[in-house]
């Protein structure tokens, strides 16, 4: 990942609406001649203001000098994408064969109940979004579930609480 | 050129051909289905799989290329049981309401089930969950979708708007706006050129039958109708004729059998238009040249889908466009104003229906821009298709029809108002009048046709040199007047963009909105082939030739229209009733977001 995804962890919060879309301007700049460069440009959109709600799609594609329904359908098509508005972490619980088999159904009930929210969706204190993931490439640690970068194996639905109270 | 067999026959063919190329060019049919020769090449469908000798699985053969050697089978058991199954999977996510389907028997995927021999529907499962987004426009009918893509080619590649793609993934996918936004909010032009290419009942233009009907239906509606150029040279198509038939005497008896009052000619308005317009440029170019403010290029506003993508693209460069309104609104505002005085009626109680090649004209009656003292200029707009549909309906014998004239003062016209339905025309006509103006001779072309404008490249251009011209115009003495013509959205933003760098080195630019002009329009019969386009073109240079009136400014009524009503060109009526302004509006939104 280049500089500038990383640069923005630290600074994210601090950071005015308009700082951080002068920030994609910069990026935009240095990418858009460059074929296929769009995912890229949204990859880093993303880790700079969190999400791609319309108004950025339109002043990405703006920017970039393509369709909007060309940007909309990238980030539609990639999971990893988001348009609405993201919690500091992301939990994201594997649904691939291997842990689908050994309980991972049970972890998502029980992260519904906990979190208050179903698969999808954000806490309303912004601190979690809920996702599910097909295949992780743990399915010997299965169930498995990742939160942010961290992957925790064989997943004990009671010790769902006391893992979360730790972010 | 290279060599394979295909079928067990040894044939020759230029490189980069691809299979299904190779074929055809050989009269060996694949059967397929998403593929639209020259237009859409993507392999979506699959359904044009064959055996290749040496491949480990059977071969879409619209995308692979042809090679040196190669041993094709199109024709055995396996490739035809792929091909059922692979129709019965397309089937298992579309509804099979055929019926009572807009599209039955002119559907694409229900001819290829009759092709396929397919007698079952084995496969049930989830149905995609498709909305229906009604513009003004066109209809958006999701559900009836089979993902071919052709409309997103047709949308991004060939017009250049881009406001059709594939958005989300797998069973979700649906061809769509930006998240799902409706039509009317986003850029869309509303040429329906996606209407044209769309091979099932999912796109088409938004229905305005049921309108016109219940106008001839009502008592105290005097019910007023008029036909675009480039209807009579198609609309032959949806009634049994082969492409390339003029019908324009019995399009005229097939109206008053519907039961309008009036059977106008939007030909009439055109030649207006050329007064208008060519007025306009005149005085346009003397102020250029005597040291006024004027701006140049002029480029023509006839075409709404043109007009739009301009508001959206080049909201600067709205100064460029002709303000003379199109000529079928034109002959609205008159139907209203001239002749509901001549009959003594209330404009009011007029319902004017324009018989149009055109999916956008639908929007552009809709504009606040298009009215006159809060009466719309026109009520209602029909498509060629929708007017073949309602002369069906109505079960009238087409074929056997009498020829019949259209309906005075609004009906006469010259051959040029003719040729405006196809590209180029509009500048030919435009030329025959201002060149006979300015210099009291006839335009020194062969037939009177400007051959470097002529076809369908998609941009052409002409210039020719102004000598001895009469006193009025001595101003244009020596001048060499430049003129381009475009058709297709693509060729529109590259001479836009010479504008907008201020490169430009034209005097004068048509663009028709739609590629070949009005006779490919998105309102015109399915389908609209290469071929079928060039057909329409020399049949409506055909109906110009045999017109004995070739010149606009010798139509009678026209002067007869002056004389009486309008005064003079661009005088006050004119700009009153003829002439419009343009709205600025976002580059991906209906308006610009403040």
């Amino acid at each position: 990942m280049s500089s500038e995804a990383l640069s923005c962890q630290c600074c994210c919060d601090e950071e005015s609406d308009q700082q951080k879309y002068q920030r994609i301007a910069e990026i935009i700049e240095k990418y858009k001649n460059r074929e296929g460069s769009l995912i890229q440009v949204l990859h880093l959109s993303q880790s700079i203001y969190g999400y791609l709600p319309l108004e950025l799609q339109i002043f990405i594609a703006d920017h970039m000098d393509k369709p909007l329904s060309e940007v909309s359908g990238v980030i539609t098509f990639y999971s990893f994408f988001s348009t609405q508005p993201r919690g500091k972490h992301t939990i994201r619980v594997c649904m691939g064969t291997a842990c689908y088999v050994r309980g991972g159904k049970k972890l998502i009930d029980r992260l519904e109940g906990i979190l208050g929210v179903s698969v999808g969706s954000t806490t309303e204190d912004k601190k979690f979004t809920f996702e599910i993931a097909r295949c992780i490439g743990a399915c010997g640690l299965a169930p498995a579930m990742m939160i942010d970068d961290v992957v925790f194996k064989q997943v004990n639905p009671d010790k769902l609480e006391s893992i979360l109270a730790k972010y | 050129m290279i060599n394979l067999t295909i079928n067990g026959k040894s044939v020759s063919v230029p490189e980069g051909v691809t299979i299904l190329e190779a074929a055809k060019q050989n009269n060996i049919y694949i059967p397929n289905l998403c593929y639209l020769e020259g237009v859409h090449k993507f392999g979506s469908c699959r359904l044009c799989v064959v055996e290749v000798e040496g491949a480990r699985t059977l071969q879409a053969s619209c995308m692979v290329p042809a090679r040196e050697g190669m041993v094709v089978r199109t024709n055995t058991e396996k490739t035809r049981k792929a091909r059922k199954a692979l129709y019965e999977l397309i089937l298992s996510d579309h509804p099979k309401d055929c019926l009572s389907c807009e599209r039955n028997r002119s559907c694409e995927l229900q001819e290829m089930g009759d092709i396929l021999g397919v007698t079952e529907a084995r496969y049930n499962g989830e149905k995609s969950k498709g909305r229906i987004d009604i513009s003004p426009s066109i209809t958006r009918d999701m559900s009836k979708c089979i993902l071919c893509r052709r409309c997103i080619t047709v949308c991004n590649q060939i017009q250049n708007v881009g406001v059709l793609n594939a958005q989300n993934r797998g069973f979700e996918t649906v061809i769509g706006t930006a998240m799902d936004l409706p039509l009317n909010t986003v850029n869309c032009a509303y040429c329906g050129q996606c209407t044209i290419v769309c091979p099932v009942g999912a796109l088409k233009e938004t229905d305005a039958i049921q309108d016109v009907w219940n106008a001839i239906n009502d008592k105290n509606k005097r019910v007023v109708v008029q036909v675009a150029p480039a209807i009579r040279v198609a609309i032959g198509e949806d009634l049994g004729y082969e492409p390339g038939n003029i019908v324009t005497g019995k399009l005229a008896t097939a109206l008053r059998e519907l039961g309008f009052d009036d059977v106008f000619d939007t030909n009439f308005t055109a030649d207006l238009t050329i007064i208008e317009e060519g007025t306009e440029f005149l005085t346009r170019v003397k102020n250029a040249l005597t040291g006024g403010q004027a701006t140049l290029p002029m480029i023509t506003s006839c075409s709404p889908g043109w007009i739009k993508y301009v508001e959206h693209s080049f909201p600067e460069k709205l100064d460029h466009l002709s303000t003379c309104k199109s000529p079928h609104t034109m002959l609205g505002a008159l139907a209203k104003s001239y002749y509901a005085e001549k009959i003594k009626i209330d404009p009011k109680d007029m319902y004017v229906v324009s018989v149009m090649p055109c999916t956008a004209k639908k929007y552009e009656v809709s504009r606040p821009e298009m009215q006159n003292n809060g009466v719309p200029n026109v009520d209602a707009v029909l498509t060629t298709r929708e007017l073949a549909k309602m002369i069906k309906e109505a079960g009238i014998d087409f074929r056997n029809l009498d020829d019949a004239q259209f309906d005075n003062p609004l009906g006469l016209s010259s051959g040029a108002a003719d040729i405006f339905g196809v590209t180029g025309g509009v500048m030919e006509a435009a030329l025959r009048t201002v060149y006979e103006l300015v210099t009291g001779r006839q335009l020194p072309f062969d037939k009177l046709h400007v051959t470097p404008i002529v076809g369908l490249q998609q941009i052409k251009e002409a210039e020719f040199t102004i000598e001895n011209p009469l006193e009025a115009y001595k101003f244009l003495d020596g001048v060499t007047v430049k003129v381009a013509v475009t058709s297709g959205l693509s060729g529109a933003k590259v001479l836009l963009e010479q504008i907008a760098k201020g490169e430009s080195p034209y005097h004068f630019i048509e663009v028709m909105g739609c590629p070949g002009g009005c006779i490919s329009g998105g309102g015109q019969p399915r389908p609209t082939t290469p071929e079928i386009r060039q057909k329409r073109l020399e049949a409506i240079y055909r109906e110009d030739e045999g017109k004995e009136l070739r010149k606009s400014h010798e139509n009678k009524y026209v002067t007869k229209l002056y004389e009486e009503f309008l005064k003079e060109p661009n005088g006050h009526k004119s700009h009153e009733l003829l002439h419009t302004h343009y709205t600025k509006r976002g580059k991906f939104n209906e308006y610009i977001i403040k």
